[in-house]
């Protein structure tokens, strides 16, 4: 058989098929939770980050986000996923898939907070300073005139998170998951395909689908906010 | 309407103000002027509180807002505040920065305020951009927004930091003559300004400040025609 019969054979055949579109939902369910996760989190640990260090109420919390994000940013992601996998979820019946999505949603969450902090820390002082002049209290300003501003200037880098987020979830074979690429690495075994050139060009051009995807809706949520910059 | 007791103001180790008592009376139109780094503008910003003061008091009709317990939102919708880099929300069309402070605040419902922005943009002869957004407006445009905004609030003091210093030399006109209409009208102003024609004009009193002290102040004409601190007749010989 060349290249061009066992690629189309993945695509012909129901069993290859199934195998790879169950692979494709996994990577997708992973990526989708973990997204969520990181986001929500992120935010949150951005916002704690930025609190006035004044307030005696968010000096630990401060000190745990600062810590968490020092930590999942300076340990290697598959590390991070053993962990998660057999140490703190490792319980008898536990969806792999759950433990996957909160790996990748806290990993996530470090990075993304950064890019939230950096991007509210970009907005002008002299907006918040207008708002409060004109007796706005400290959530209005922020709610209403400094993170509509922010979320412009964060989309892009959210975004580069975000894809580098789905490439990341190839790993979790490595704790025996069956996502996009371990169902690649299964085709291309001697039991099937006995030919990896296939499957894996298959799978890439799955992975770059889901990205161009993703480019392009970014690319239309940034059209929208920069609305406000037309001269 | 406005008493400071001895504001002290530093940042670091930089004693920015030193041990100033003012007052302002409703009114009065208090231009104050001297060098920059002379400390003008951290009074103005200390009058609403943008900057702490490390030490002293200010007293806003009668309410002590240098007390930690004062609900310093509610002091602040009622003074007004023009920055010298406009500060106008650029994410909202004209309509929505001047009615988001009245709406939000409670003061007003959004037809209201509306309403109000309506006056407001006709008076300064900008009602064809109620819909536009700031990066659509002229230097000297924004700042008229800028002031029409503040004035939403319907306050019963407008403090002014440099306003036209930022502006286009063509530009600085139509915003100094929102500013004389508002002044006669009554409104109470204090102005931290470079411009000495307008400090003689408009101004009831003008204070030179340097170092952290005010130095010398007096009405206009006397103030311009016979400065009597040595600094002073040095600052007003390179500017006038």
């Amino acid at each position: 058989m060349t290249f061009v019969e066992k690629f189309t054979l993945i695509f012909s055949n129901a069993k290859y098929l199934d195998s790879m579109l169950t692979g494709l939902r996994m990577t997708l369910a992973i990526s989708v939770g973990a997204a969520a996760l990181g986001l929500v989190l992120g935010t949150i640990v951005a916002l704690v980050g930025l609190a006035s260090s004044k307030n005696p109420l968010v000096k630990i919390p401060k000190l745990i986000c600062a810590v968490y994000v020092t930590v999942i940013r300076g340990t290697p992601m598959a590390l991070q996923l053993f962990i998660m996998a057999f140490v703190v979820f490792a319980i008898r019946g536990f969806p792999l898939v759950v433990t996957a999505i909160i790996a990748f949603g806290i990993n996530s969450g470090a990075y993304v907070s950064e890019n939230i902090r950096g991007g509210i820390l970009s907005v002008d002082v002299g907006q918040t300073e207008a708002g409060r002049s004109l007796g706005l209290s400290a959530g209005t300003t922020l709610w209403y005139i400094v993170i509509p501003q922010a979320i412009k200037n964060v989309i892009p880098s959210i975004g580069n998170e975000l894809i580098a987020l789905i490439k990341e979830t190839s790993i979790v074979s490595m704790i025996g998951m069956y996502d996009l690429t371990a169902a690649a690495k299964n085709l291309g075994s001697g039991q099937n395909l006995a030919n990896y050139l296939a499957p894996m060009t298959a799978a890439a051009l799955f992975y770059l689908a889901i990205v161009y995807l993703l480019t392009f809706v970014i690319k239309i949520i940034e059209g929208r906010l920069r609305q406000s910059d037309r001269r | 309407m406005i008493d400071v007791k001895n504001l002290s103001k530093s940042f670091g180790d930089h004693l920015v103000l030193d041990d100033i008592s003012e007052h302002i009376s409703p009114g009065e139109k208090v231009v104050v002027i001297g060098p920059s780094g002379s400390g003008k503008s951290t009074f103005l910003r200390c009058l609403n509180l943008l900057e702490t003061p490390t030490k002293g008091t200010i007293t806003f009709e009668g309410t002590v807002i240098t007390d930690p317990k004062v609900k310093i939102d509610q002091v602040r919708q009622q003074m007004g505040m023009v920055f010298q880099h406009f500060n106008l929300f650029p994410n909202m069309t004209i309509r929505k920065n001047i009615t988001l402070a009245p709406v939000r605040t409670g003061l007003m419902k959004q037809d209201e305020a509306d309403e109000v922005a309506a006056q407001l943009l006709q008076r300064v002869d900008l009602s064809d951009k109620a819909e536009a957004y700031p990066a659509q407006l002229s230097g000297g445009q924004k700042q008229r927004i800028a002031i029409v905004r503040a004035l939403a609030m319907k306050p019963k003091v407008m403090l002014f930091d440099e306003p036209t210093s930022a502006l286009d030399p063509e530009m600085v006109g139509e915003v100094l003559d929102v500013m004389k209409e508002l002044a006669q009208e009554g409104m109470t102003m204090v102005v931290v300004t470079h411009e000495m024609g307008f400090a003689r004009e408009v101004g009831s009193r003008v204070l030179f400040m340097d170092g952290g002290h005010i130095l010398e102040q007096n009405e206009p004409r006397a103030f311009f025609d016979h400065p009597q601190h040595p600094r002073t007749q040095l600052f007003l010989s390179k500017v006038l």
